[in-house]
């Protein structure tokens, strides 16, 4: 006779036949009966998390690090509805995760049963797909497609939602016997391919073209391209700029390498683009951020756009040569078909650019109290720790200094939210990248607004021994909210104070809360700075705790802003250097080039 | 301008299929005119006939979307010089002994039927195209029109070819 096991048996066991080695969760009613098998696996590593959101972004941070599928756990009802945000964040960013919830009782779905969400439902429109199990037999092959979606063509979160009677029915359909299981997916056929036709049209322009530039995306790290990126940028000569989702695809200390573009980037960057006369985009999407007014967004390129989602091509501008295809593939292709075409002729165009990068560096001032300047505790983080540690940012004026202020060198050291932009993303998804990658060093560059979300996960950290670091760039408010407040609102600061510097003019509160005390609390290694000369100590005190979380609250001037920066809606031509203070470009001499 | 389309999407016969088609519409900013959902000659297959009314770009966008989700098998969009489009309606009209040869002999004109008679009113089965029904609409307007109700469009493409054989095959090879 057959051996029979349970759906929750199943479910375990299918995990370990796909390879997930972690899975981020919290138990709960529904959950439960997965839990139990889950409690006796060698293979699967569970690690309780404080809140579902911790585990959705912790899955995230492993994925992004590792490159591999991140798998979060949670119970129906709340639990699957607090991974709604991690999910969302997934969808935007293109991160291969696998969502497991509970549910209630097939019986009971559609009674408003106690902790009855449907989570299918709801994450219909942020989900790569999602399914609701119907039989105990069909988990393995479930298991098996979700992680087949999740990481291929276009990754993505896919969400697996099981029944409680189906985790403890009996099957006796084995993971280990009928693994790989086939999967059933008639309508999944990701095209990774490039067409040949296009990549040879693609390659006279680029050989034609005078004013190039490399348009760099998040699509070149998930094809894990970043090599042959090298090399196509290096054959040809021509600029490359990383966006936020692609900072480490290129080094930022190549020479070819002008910086991040979009409203928070580089002058040479934004205006190379808005100059071009042809952007070979690779894996990028022409997100608002990055095109600034698209009417006005460079507007005399011609456009190669290689993307492995057709459904990004033309979609926000139209395209003159579409490839679609997977990144790594696409650039290979294009290697080939270049050797036999002319080099282009760049001679003139490197001459402006270098023009626009000796003028306008990227730089901040420093406050002129003796106050300590945010931008200059990130740099000497990069500096100090270096080009193999992984830092992880949150969302606001934080991370834009942490993408132009740290060089990156090796791909898949920046890991951050850049198109839900996600606060409270940076604690948990470097927990997750340090259970990824547990040999490297892993920062959390945090704001105090943002560690404010999610840092009950330093608790996990400290149980669990995941010495993460977290600097607490800890201006007393939202800062980038507030800088828009200061540019666009009268400096009217209407709830932006939050009251954990160490007197806030507004409350008269202080340190609210105490980020050191609260590190000691969670179990971590609480430390402060606040003035220049102890930054770099203080970086090397932390950098040598590696048994426990470490936090620094890094206590910096409150009026710091981000710069350069093209107010949103506004063209790209309107790129300010510094508050009302435009680029002064002189075009003479640049005959050559045409601008 | 925008003009209407006629959108053929094969499916996988599974439930939260259509609200996973109808959700993208929405979400994405397109208001389905007419839609109409049914079996097709492979049990594992549903077809819907969607028609929506886009400028061509957003078309694309939205057709590229739909191809995207994972249960969706094929989309086709259908001209409406190659293929016949049909609508059905059932409208009940007043017909006392009075006006009911009037109303019988607009039935006949439009190729209609009489599908149920109650003393003071008949009810009426048509299929045709829109512009077709529209016109039965109006002339049944001035009997008085009780109650009425119409399908969304169907749509096949005229001559031998079919545009399910491919992607049914492969619903089969990966049974």
């Amino acid at each position: 006779m057959t051996r029979e096991i349970t759906g929750a048996q199943s479910l375990v066991h299918s995990l370990e036949a796909v390879g997930a080695e972690v899975v981020f969760g919290i138990p709960g009613g529904a959950i439960l009966p997965a839990y139990d098998p889950l409690f006796d696996s060698t293979r699967v590593r569970h690690i309780l998390v404080r809140h579902e959101q911790g585990a959705g972004h912790a899955a995230e941070g492993y994925a992004q690090a590792t490159g591999r599928v991140g798998v979060c756990m949670a119970t129906s009802g709340p639990g699957a509805t607090n991974l709604v945000t991690p999910i969302a964040d997934a969808y935007m960013d293109s991160v291969p995760m696998v969502a497991i919830t509970g549910q209630v009782a097939s019986a009971s779905i559609g009674t408003d049963a106690f902790q009855e969400a449907d989570i299918c439902g709801i994450t219909l429109p942020i989900t790569k797909h999602n399914f609701l199990v119907q039989s105990a037999d069909d988990i393995p092959r479930t298991i098996a497609e979700a992680f087949h979606l999740a990481g291929t063509g276009r990754p993505g979160p896919v969400l697996v939602d099981l029944p409680k009677d189906i985790l403890q029915a009996a099957t006796r359909v084995l993971p280990h016997e009928v693994w790989p299981p086939t999967l059933d997916l008639p309508g999944y056929r990701p095209v990774t391919r490039p067409h040949a036709k296009q990549v040879r049209e693609a390659a006279r322009l680029i050989s034609a073209s005078r004013r190039p530039v490399l348009y760099v995306g998040g699509g070149v790290l998930k094809a894990r391209a970043a090599a042959q990126l090298r090399t196509l940028a290096e054959m040809t000569g021509i600029p490359v700029v990383t966006t936020l989702m692609a900072r480490g695809a290129f080094p930022d200390s190549h020479p070819q390498h002008l910086g991040m573009p979009g409203m928070h980037g580089s002058v040479a960057a934004v205006t190379a683009l808005q100059k071009a006369d042809l952007l070979i985009t690779l894996g990028a999407r022409f997100d608002d951020r990055v095109t600034g007014k698209l009417a006005s967004f460079a507007p005399k390129a011609a456009v190669i756009h290689a993307d492995i989602d057709p459904a990004e091509i033309g979609k926000n501008r139209t395209a003159d040569v579409p490839i679609v295809g997977d990144c790594r593939e696409v650039i290979n292709e294009l290697i080939s078909a270049l050797v036999a075409e002319d080099r282009p002729d760049l001679e003139g165009w490197w001459r402006t650019l270098d023009g626009w990068r000796r003028t306008y560096p990227l730089g901040y001032d420093t406050p002129p109290d003796g106050a300590l300047a945010p931008q200059y505790v990130i740099e000497r983080l990069g500096r100090i720790c270096g080009p193999e540690t992984i830092f992880s940012a949150g969302v606001g004026q934080h991370q834009m200094w942490a993408a132009q202020f740290i060089a990156y060198e090796h791909p898949y050291t920046w890991l951050n939210s850049g198109g839900a932009g996600t606060m409270g993303y940076s604690v948990p998804a470097a927990m997750g990248a340090k259970v990824g990658r547990p040999e490297a060093t892993v920062w959390a560059i945090d704001g105090d607004g943002c560690f404010q979300m999610t840092n009950q996960e330093l608790a996990t950290c400290a149980l669990e021994g995941i010495p993460i670091k977290v600097a607490v760039i800890n201006n007393g408010s939202l800062g980038m909210v507030r800088q828009w407040q200061t540019l666009f609102y009268d400096q009217r600061y209407s709830n932006t104070e939050l009251g954990t510097h160490p007197a806030s003019p507004r409350t008269g509160v202080k340190r609210v809360p105490d980020f050191v005390r609260l590190a000691e609390a969670l179990g971590g290694v609480g430390l402060r700075c606040e003035s220049a000369g102890e930054v770099d100590e203080t970086i090397e005190k932390a950098m040598a705790i590696d048994d426990a979380p470490v936090v620094v609250d890094f206590v910096v001037h409150p009026d710091a802003m981000v710069w350069p920066m093209v107010a949103a809606g506004s063209s790209n031509d309107e790129i300010r250097v510094a508050r009302d203070l435009a680029p002064d470009f002189d075009y003479s001499g640049d005959a050559e080039v045409n601008l | 301008m925008r003009t209407t389309h006629t959108l053929s999407v094969l499916v996988e016969n599974r439930p939260g299929v259509l609200a996973r088609v109808s959700g993208l519409f929405s979400r994405r900013g397109f208001n389905i005119e007419s839609l109409a959902v049914g079996p097709t000659e492979h049990a594992d297959v549903s077809r819907m006939t969607i028609v929506v009314a886009v400028d061509d770009l957003p078309l694309e966008q939205v057709t590229k979307q739909l191809n995207k989700l994972v249960n969706v098998l094929k989309i086709v969009e259908m001209d409406t010089s190659v293929s016949v489009q049909r609508e059905l309606l059932l409208v009940k009209v007043r017909a006392d002994l009075a006006v009911r040869s009037q109303v019988l002999e607009t039935v006949a004109l439009f190729r209609a039927k009489v599908v149920d008679v109650a003393p003071d009113a008949v009810t009426i089965e048509a299929t045709g195209t829109r512009d077709k029904l529209d016109a039965l609409i109006r002339m049944l307007e001035p009997f008085g029109i009780r109650e009425l109700v119409q399908s969304g469009m169907v749509a096949l493409g005229r001559g031998s070819r079919s545009i399910t054989d491919r992607s049914l095959r492969a619903v089969e090879r990966s049974a």
